[in-house]
């Protein structure tokens, strides 16, 4: 099981592979959509990525309610616990 | 009992796309078109879906007429005379008749008749399952040749103002005749369906709402309806969950697509084109990605002027690839549909 800030740093990792931004700028706080600037598209991309890095499931409906990266940090942690 | 022996068809063993033909609407609608019923922009509709153009049929011209032209071009090609058809297959969405099916039209005005005829609804994969249909008729000798259309006027179920999947659609036919071979032409097709996820895309409402409407009282006004209004979006148009979608489209269907390479016992290094649906440059680009691709294999990328034609589109991309590289020709190519259902279907086949 990781730590919040290992999936926070595996999640900036993802994110640069599918969008290019610096993974130091892939912070708790940052919204996907609004900080990020990362569509629907994308943010389905990182998601699949995740779900194997992570050995979790992010079901679809779920996606939609990850608005920032501490959601999603937040997620896969309780998804591995 | 002495029951007398029935005889039974011999069965064939190989099969092969003798031809293809293809047809594309003359109206050219561009992103800017777009963009005058959508709040976008030309740079956000490319980078989002890859699509700098699609084509679209004016009224006059109907599902039927567009297939015509794609299948006398596919005929030609094969060297097949219509009256050689043993069944035509209309893989199509859009035909605006419940019955009688394009295919009994169709086959009629090319000389196929009294070929046997019928559509089939399989949205984005159609074009997979009648390839798939008429291998097993010409396999089974139900039929000698057959002639498989994907055909869509998907301009006439959309909503412009739709910003889930309206903007990528544009009309077109693509057409190919299937029959007997010397040697392995059409690999094993691997094809399914997930109902469970019918609402992913689906239209915005049933031709029953529409007829309990037209029926209803008080609508001579043209606005009021009794206690309702008419809802502007009152004809039934096309809608998607676009990631969920593509999150299927990407996962699911690269593991459809290694089935179907994996049951025809071929590598992708063997391929030389790999002719996915053209749903969206995005899920094109993934797939690659996700079937390790190699870089000889060349891609069809028709969307990027023709947008997402459904049923059409593996047809029209392949019919362009092998006009824009004929050396292809007689080489091996992946193609896989997927689409509204959820339904998929692909093969390996030898390009014509």
């Amino acid at each position: 099981m990781a730590s919040n800030e290992e999936i926070l740093a595996g999640l900036a990792e993802i994110v640069n592979e599918e969008t290019g931004l610096a993974p130091e700028s892939v912070e708790m706080d940052k919204s996907f959509t609004d900080d990020l600037d990362i569509d629907s598209i994308s943010m389905m991309t990182i998601v699949v990525n995740a779900e194997e890095k992570f050995g979790v499931r992010i079901p679809d409906e779920e996606v939609k309610n990850l608005k920032t990266v501490g959601d999603a940090v937040s997620f896969i942690a309780s998804a591995q616990a | 009992m002495n029951t007398p022996l029935v005889r039974q068809q011999p069965l064939r063993e190989y099969t092969r796309i003798h031809g293809l033909g293809a047809y594309r609407p003359e109206l050219v609608v561009t992103n800017d078109d777009i963009c005058q019923w959508i709040d976008s922009s030309d740079e956000w509709i490319r980078q989002r879906t890859g699509i700098v153009t699609r084509h679209r049929a004016p009224r006059e011209v109907s599902v039927v007429d567009m297939a015509e032209h794609a299948s006398r071009e596919a005929l030609a090609a094969a060297g097949i005379d219509a009256a050689q058809l043993g069944a035509v297959l209309v893989s199509t969405v859009t035909h605006p008749h419940v019955t009688p099916s394009a295919a009994a039209q169709l086959a009629d005005r090319l000389g196929a008749t009294p070929a046997a005829a019928y559509d089939i609804s399989a949205a984005c994969a159609g074009y997979c399952y009648g390839i798939a249909q008429a291998d097993a008729l010409v396999h089974a000798g139900t039929a000698e040749y057959v002639l498989v259309v994907g055909v869509e006027k998907l301009s006439d179920f959309i909503d412009n103002a739709d910003r889930t999947i309206s903007f990528l659609l544009g009309d077109g036919a693509g057409a190919a005749v299937v029959g007997p071979a010397g040697s392995a032409g059409i690999g094993p097709s691997v094809w399914g369906s997930d109902g469970s996820k019918h609402e992913a895309i689906r239209m915005t409402r049933s031709l029953l709402d529409v007829r309990d409407y037209a029926l209803s009282p008080a609508t001579s006004d043209g606005v009021s309806n009794g206690e309702n209004t008419i809802p502007a979006d009152l004809w039934p148009t096309m809608l998607q969950d676009g990631p969920t979608v593509f999150r299927w489209a990407v996962w699911e269907m690269a593991k459809v697509a290694q089935r179907a390479l994996d049951i025809a016992g071929i590598t992708a290094d063997q391929l030389v084109a790999f002719v996915p649906h053209q749903a969206n440059i995005r899920i094109i680009d993934e797939m690659v990605k996700q079937l390790k691709m190699p870089e000889h294999v060349a891609v069809a990328r028709d969307i990027v002027d023709a947008g997402n034609t459904s049923a059409a589109s593996i047809p029209l991309a392949m019919h362009r690839l092998l006009k824009e590289q004929p050396q292809l020709s007689g080489g091996l190519a992946l193609q896989i549909g997927f689409g509204a259902g959820l339904v998929f279907g692909a093969q390996v086949v030898v390009l014509p």
